[in-house]
């Protein structure tokens, strides 16, 4: 993608530690300044094509595999989706079956984001050598820790496989609700490992107040710094921030906000196609249009972790509205920094393992009414939406008379967040390199601010 | 010590994750493992760590483990390169061994796929497919191939995702110098402990917009197979593996949801479109009402030309 009036591209790929495809490019001046920088996605799939054809209710078997770190969000959208075509509403303890299932898939993701993909810059720092860089570094420099971690991860994984048959790719929720009901003693081993996960969770965010961010402060402030709009999900009643099912709020870069159901999304989401990408960017539809200034960003909004602490008037939880507090204290409402993408995980950490807990202690959660057990097809229209790990995933379908496809709109993570890791590496380039000069750290540094999204 | 490089092309990281899934037995594996290249993990770069060349390169590794099928020239530039430099290449996951679901595609044309992309999908303000010849990104192939169809292939482990067990058993077989696993050719019902009966059924097919008959407090063993039942279960037609070697039901079954094919056809070139035909007459069903029979029957198989736009 090199421009023209460049005299030098410096071309990294692949963007390494992220769930995706993407390669960055820094186009150098003359003088060896930065002129502009872009992030590019590499792939195009075609699900929004390839599920057209297919009966709405297998739709959910086929989306899961847009993204294998977080399939659940696919497969549950995609339900939610079928359900508004078919018109029915699943029975409480299907819902709720649901919910506990994202909850738990969030969990151990959560974990392998922070501690796998982007705990190496901050443990062995952002110019470590490449080559011990990563979750084998971290290994060798915390053992004790790393080996607690890969445990914990891998219990969470193995907890939800045991419940739901499949932890990647799943099939156990279906349209209409869940596939079979929990019974008591699956709910009391559940109830333990997500206790165990909280812990873990709080004791994570404490290690990282403590040890990880204070360090990076100046790295946290200088790197990845731009304003821009957010947009997340909250619970209609009090605004306090909603994984599942609630409504979708859109802020502006200075606090204002309106709020919206799923339905309305075309109303304030459109999407611009560039060339020199096969990713789209999608944009404020009220600013009329997108501009890619990190000084002066017009029509830009991001999702994922950061966007939903600031679009959210509170946590849902008691432990991380805690830390929410202590995070807005520090840092205001908007934050704009992206590295505190990090910060934000964690919190959200702890409040999908009290969110779980919650759950499993509603007495609802064993019921055995999981599912309509007959559903007939027919022609309708359903928008999916919810709060995937890394931000907000719209799955919006049309149905014919036979339950089959006709028409599938996706709008997902990644994609909301294009413009923000473009405007991210271009603010980054253009703060670190000066006269033609950088290494591979600047390089890694510069990379952070796409790795924060996890995209 | 062996070192290893991965790679990820036509993907979505679920082959990744499995990986990671072995859990501990990994952490004990690991002092006999060197990754020089795992980009999910590891920051090693195409193009040196700071863009200083223009070939695309990847070390020099024993074994290469690629996940995905091939849908770009970048997919193909990799996979030839790590063929290049892998002594045993690794096919991991059913969209490297079969095309998996991205191969659905091969129902549509690039053209068709674009066009909705960029230009008629509801929230899109129409703009130009990528242009790759302008710009360095890759280009975009008509159709989703398996890696077998590009380059020569030592080890097949499919599986979307492949059941960390079979990794496991994969490395510890190459730790132990063999350079040969092959997955038994068997089908999930042979697998598959749900109660058989043999007895022709009546009816429409069913879809799962409709629950079957069984008790949530009995074992799955207890339950009456689906196929019997009514659902287009796809256990005949593919092949056994999915809950590893733990000997437990095949992991639709077990959630009381009908198997979908996500191992691939029983062995190598099996088509599940006429095979399963014999299999649901066997039952009872007139396969001829089957809705959406290409979606199912090749829902994870569709490379090797197996799926291809019709009119």
């Amino acid at each position: 993608m090199a421009s023209p009036n460049s005299a030098k591209t410096i071309r990294v790929a692949p963007v390494t530690r992220i769930e995706g495809h993407a390669g960055f490019e820094i186009m150098l001046d003359d003088n060896g300044n930065v002129a502009d920088a872009r992030m590019a996605i590499m792939t195009l799939r075609g699900f929004e094509k390839f599920v057209v054809g297919r009966p709405v209710e297998e739709v959910r078997d086929i989306v899961n595999r847009i993204c294998g770190i977080c399939p659940w969000n696919h497969h549950l959208a995609s339900c939610k989706a079928a359900d508004g075509c078919l018109g029915i509403t699943p029975p409480p303890t299907g819902r709720k079956l649901r919910e506990l299932c994202q909850m738990l898939a969030f969990i151990p993701d959560k974990i392998l984001h922070f501690y796998f993909l982007a705990a190496p810059d901050f443990v062995l720092g952002p110019d470590a050598d490449y080559s011990v860089r990563n979750v084998v570094g971290v290994v060798g420099a915390a053992p004790d820790l790393a080996k607690q971690v890969v445990h914990m991860r891998y219990k969470v994984q193995m907890a939800l496989e045991k419940f739901a048959g499949k932890v990647i790719h799943p099939i156990a929720a279906v349209p209409g609700g869940y596939s079979r009901p929990m019974l008591e003693e699956e709910r009391k081993e559940l109830l333990a490992v997500v206790k165990e996960a909280l812990d873990f969770s709080v004791f994570s965010l404490n290690f990282a107040k403590e040890n990880v961010f204070p360090k990076y402060l100046d790295v946290i402030n200088t790197v990845g710094v731009f304003p821009s709009g957010y947009l997340g999900t909250v619970r209609p009643s009090d605004g306090a921030l909603e994984f599942h099912d609630g409504e979708l709020r859109m802020m502006d870069m200075d606090g204002n906000y309106e709020q919206f159901k799923y339905n309305e999304y075309q109303d304030y989401i459109a999407e611009h196609v560039e060339p020199w990408t096969y990713l789209k960017f999608p944009y404020m539809k009220k600013a009329g249009k997108i501009v890619l200034d990190e000084t002066n960003p017009v029509g830009v909004y991001r999702v994922n972790c950061l966007a939903r602490i600031n679009v959210c008037d509170t946590m849902a939880t008691p432990l991380a509205q805690k830390e929410l507090e202590i995070f807005r204290s520090a840092f205001g409402r908007p934050a704009h920094q992206t590295l505190l993408y990090n910060y934000a995980r964690l919190i959200e950490l702890i409040q999908c393992c009290e969110r779980a807990e919650e759950l499993l202690n509603d007495p609802e959660i064993t019921g055995r009414e999981v599912r309509h057990q007959k559903i007939e097809p027919r022609a309708g229209e359903g928008v999916g939406c919810l709060e995937a790990p890394r931000g907000t995933l719209i799955h919006h379908y049309k149905t014919d008379d036979n339950g089959l496809v006709t028409m599938a709109n996706l709008v997902v993570a990644t994609g909301h967040n294009n413009a923000g890791m473009n405007l991210g590496v271009k603010q980054a380039a253009k703060a670190l390199i000066k006269d033609g000069k950088y290494d591979q750290g600047v390089l890694n540094t510069i990379e952070m601010t796409i790795r924060a999204y996890d995209p | 010590m062996v070192t290893i490089a991965e790679e990820w092309l036509n993907s979505c990281s679920g082959c990744e994750i499995a990986i990671l899934n072995i859990g501990d037995v990994l952490v004990d594996l690991l002092p006999q493992l060197e990754f020089v290249h795992i980009p999910v993990l590891i920051d090693k770069k195409y193009y040196g760590q700071t863009g200083e060349n223009t070939e695309l390169d990847i070390p020099e590794a024993v074994v290469g483990i690629v996940s995905g099928g091939v849908r770009n020239s970048e997919h193909l530039e990799v996979l030839k390169k790590m063929r290049e430099r892998c002594q045993i290449l690794i096919a991991l996951g059913t969209c490297a061994t079969d095309g998996g679901i991205p191969a659905l595609g091969n129902m549509y044309s690039l053209q068709e796929i674009k066009d909705f992309m960029y230009r008629e999908s509801p929230t899109t303000v129409a703009g130009p497919d990528p242009d790759y010849k302008t710009y360095h990104i890759p280009e975009a192939f008509e159709t989703v191939t398996a890696l077998d169809e590009h380059v020569k292939v030592d080890i097949k482990l499919p599986g979307c995702p492949p059941h960390p067990d079979w990794i496991t058993a994969a490395v510890l077989a190459l730790l132990d110098g063999k350079t040969e696993l092959n997955l038994p050719e068997r089908s999930v019902c042979d697998t598959c402990p749900t109660i058989r009966k043999s007895k022709k059924s009546t009816g429409d097919l069913k879809r799962i917009l409709e629950s079957p008959e069984f008790d949530p407090e009995k074992p799955v063993d207890e339950m009456r197979c689906l196929l019997e039942q009514g659902f287009m279960c796809l256990g005949p037609v593919t092949r056994a593996g999915c809950s590893g070697m733990t000997g437990t039901a095949p992991r639709c079954i077990a959630t009381r949801v009908p198997c979908r094919g996500c191992y691939g056809p029983i062995k190598d070139g099996a088509l599940p479109l006429v095979d399963y035909v014999g299999a649901l007459s066997t039952v009872g069903y007139d396969p001829r009402k089957m809705v959406d029979r290409r979606g199912f029957l090749c829902r994870f198989n569709g490379a090797h030309s197996v799926l291809r736009k019709i009119g």
